[in-house]
């Protein structure tokens, strides 16, 4: 990690989204986003729908105009190219597989307008039905191929120019979810092996955890947070990050005590505090949120000492998912707190599991919870 | 289910009868045009007498002759212009002055033909006291009108199948390298080439059919079928007008048909492939 950043640090960056702005009317749907992307990096922009992550991509692909900001492709501002004359192809959504059109002529379709010689489209179409496997659908129309067939030709249709930059929109959202799990990696597989750069968008979370190396998170037309996908749920920046990704259990209350070596939260809904092992660098009283993750929580049948990172209550709700169960245990406040307890941790212990409306006490090491500040 | 197919005695009998309403006229047209009397609701005997002489009817046959020129030029002009209001209607979301285009563009179907016709008479005979041009009433005359009327049916039809087709296939193009006027040629028109036919079809429809227009902007040299039925009809009824009919009945029975045929057969093909396709990736 420390690595890339420096590397990151040193090169200059192949794609560089500086400051990108787009209004619809008095709405404005991207605010001012900046972000740098190295060469053959696979980054997901994640958000849910209306965050302006489309339309940050249909900028990249030149068919929306930003109303301010730059977009420099290796050494080439591009910000007003056409879509047409840009070195960016992008997998549509819906696929956008032309009907009356073959397989191998949907392929050829980019190299055509490019006024390549025969002999080199079909060989450059050959080599993308081998890629992706379909050499044998070559002469089919889009519709007589399943979801996934059109998926892999819509695949090798956006990379028969080799672009400098491909952008998926939402590649496996039109796929079914157990098909979806298993195409992630092939398609992973096939953009390592040529080796493109790549800005997905899509609002699956696991999806962009599996493909992407850097992910950047999108909410209400702003880029909150971009980092790989551990230094996001490990470290996330803001209560929308530390929600959107994974889930948690979010603390809010002062800064009580702020030492180098440990903060404290005066947290009501705890009806406790909550203590860090490392300081931040904020005002004393300031109002903080404290993420902590259900899995790093502990629930014990016994009372545990007295003290920060700890309370009583009582289990509301149990989601059994097999290797692990989750537990809902409403506090004194009614404030309900989630943890995670993995299936073997009362066998262990020789210990019944505790059932609806038993008391248990819940507690975290102080090294767990994340301090955000917004 | 079987509640869903069995219809009640009463149903079937207001079917029976609503057919019956339907088409016991055009059935009996069809039988008295083979009527030997002259008289046309009195049967006299088996007779293909009036086809013979309809064939023989000069005024008929070059009515007709004209008709179908018209419907065809007039239907290839207004598919022409059609198509492409139809496009901008479906694809410039907003220009100045674009609700008012959408308005004018459909005006023609909601006006009254009186009113339409009327105001271009007006139109040609001031042109024609102004400028020289149209010279006199006629075949260009009708074929304008007729390309004002049509072009807004075709508009409708090319635009909602536009508005249907993923907006996404033409974008794709343009992200592959081409520019807007061949995405038209190359993508658009062949995925709108259906609407466009049927455009093409409702036009001469409307064309053969229409009366109340041609009748203000035809001349003396000028006369339609329509306008050749009418005025015989207000001469009296006569048998050669039921041969005419049940001809044009059996060219339009065909042509409907062999249409549907058509469309079932690609519908049902396409749908086998779909299936397979589906049966090929679960079982692989």
């Amino acid at each position: 990690m420390v690595d890339a950043a420096k590397q990151s640090a040193s090169e200059k960056p192949y794609l560089s989204i500086a400051n990108i702005v787009k209004k619809f009317g008095d709405t404005t749907a991207v605010d001012g986003v900046t972000l740098d992307i190295q060469r053959k990096e696979i980054f997901a922009l994640l958000g849910s729908s209306g965050c302006g992550k489309s339309t940050l991509l249909r900028m990249l692909a030149g068919m929306e105009r930003p109303t301010a900001g730059q977009i420099i492709l290796d050494g080439q501002d591009i910000t007003k190219l056409a879509p047409y004359d840009r070195p960016i192809n992008m997998m549509f959504q819906s696929y956008a597989l032309f009907p009356h059109m073959s397989v191998a002529d949907n392929i050829a379709f980019g190299l055509k307008q490019d006024k390549m010689p025969k002999g080199e489209i079909d060989a450059r179409v050959a080599e993308m039905l081998d890629l992706v496997q379909m050499r044998k659908y070559a002469n089919r129309k889009p519709y007589q191929l399943s979801g996934g067939q059109q998926q892999r030709v819509a695949l090798a249709r956006s990379l028969a120019k080799r672009p400098k930059l491909l952008l998926l929109d939402e590649p496996l959202g039109a796929l079914d979810k157990k098909l979806r799990q298993q195409t992630q990696l092939e398609l992973v597989n096939t953009l390592e092996s040529v080796g493109v750069t790549c800005i997905m968008v899509t609002h699956d979370q696991e999806e962009a955890m599996t493909m992407a190396t850097r992910i950047g998170i999108m909410s209400e037309g702003q880029l909150l947070q971009v980092g790989t996908p551990a230094e996001i749920y490990d470290y996330p920046n803001c209560r929308f990050t530390a929600e959107f990704i994974g889930d948690t259990n979010l603390f809010t209350g002062p800064v009580v005590v702020d030492e180098p070596d440990r903060v404290e939260i005066e947290a009501a809904e705890l009806g406790g505090r909550i203590w860090i092992d490392h300081g931040i660098t904020g005002p004393k009283g300031m109002q903080v949120w404290a993420s902590i993750r259900p899995e790093d929580v502990r629930v014990d049948r016994d009372p545990v000492a007295a003290g920060p990172n700890a309370a009583k209550g009582s289990v509301a709700e149990i989601a059994y998912f097999g290797s692990y169960s989750v537990y809902h245990v409403k506090l004194g406040s009614g404030k309900v707190l989630k943890a995670m307890v993995p299936v073997n941790r009362w066998h262990e212990a020789n210990l019944e599991p505790p059932t609806w409306g038993d008391q248990v006490y819940v507690s975290w090491r102080a090294d767990m919870p994340v301090v955000l500040t917004r | 289910m079987t509640n869903q197919h069995k219809l009640s005695p009463f149903l079937k009998t207001m079917l029976l009868l609503g057919l019956l309403f339907l088409y016991i006229p055009i059935v009996s047209l069809v039988v008295y045009s083979f009527n030997d009397s002259k008289l046309v609701t009195v049967w006299g005997g088996f007779s293909t007498k009036w086809y013979a002489s309809l064939f023989q009817n000069e005024q008929i046959i070059s009515a007709v002759e004209l008709s179908v020129q018209i419907a065809l030029a007039s239907a290839t002009a207004a598919v022409t212009l059609g198509t492409i209001a139809g496009f901008v209607l479906a694809r410039f979301k907003r220009f100045p002055g674009s609700s008012l285009f959408a308005g004018m563009m459909t005006a023609p179907m909601v006006m009254p033909e009186v009113i339409t016709g009327l105001s271009m008479l007006l139109l040609f005979i001031s042109m024609q006291q102004l400028i020289g041009v149209p010279a006199e009433r006629g075949f260009f005359t009708i074929w304008v009108g007729h390309t004002t009327l049509c072009m807004a049916y075709v508009a409708v039809v090319v635009r909602s199948r536009l508005l249907e087709i993923d907006q996404s296939l033409e974008d794709a193009a343009m992200d592959l390298g081409a520019r807007p006027l061949k995405i038209f040629f190359v993508i658009t028109l062949p995925l709108v080439a259906q609407a466009i036919a049927s455009g093409f079809l409702l036009s001469v429809t409307l064309s053969l059919d229409d009366l109340v227009m041609t009748a203000f902007l035809s001349g003396p040299g000028s006369t339609t079928l329509p306008q050749v039925i009418f005025s015989k009809v207000r001469l009296g009824l006569n048998p050669e007008i039921n041969a005419l009919a049940s001809i044009t009945v059996l060219v339009v029975g065909v042509l409907v048909i062999v249409a549907n045929y058509l469309m079932l057969n690609s519908q049902r093909k396409r749908e086998r492939a779909m299936a397979a396709a589906m049966r090929e990736s679960s079982a692989g």
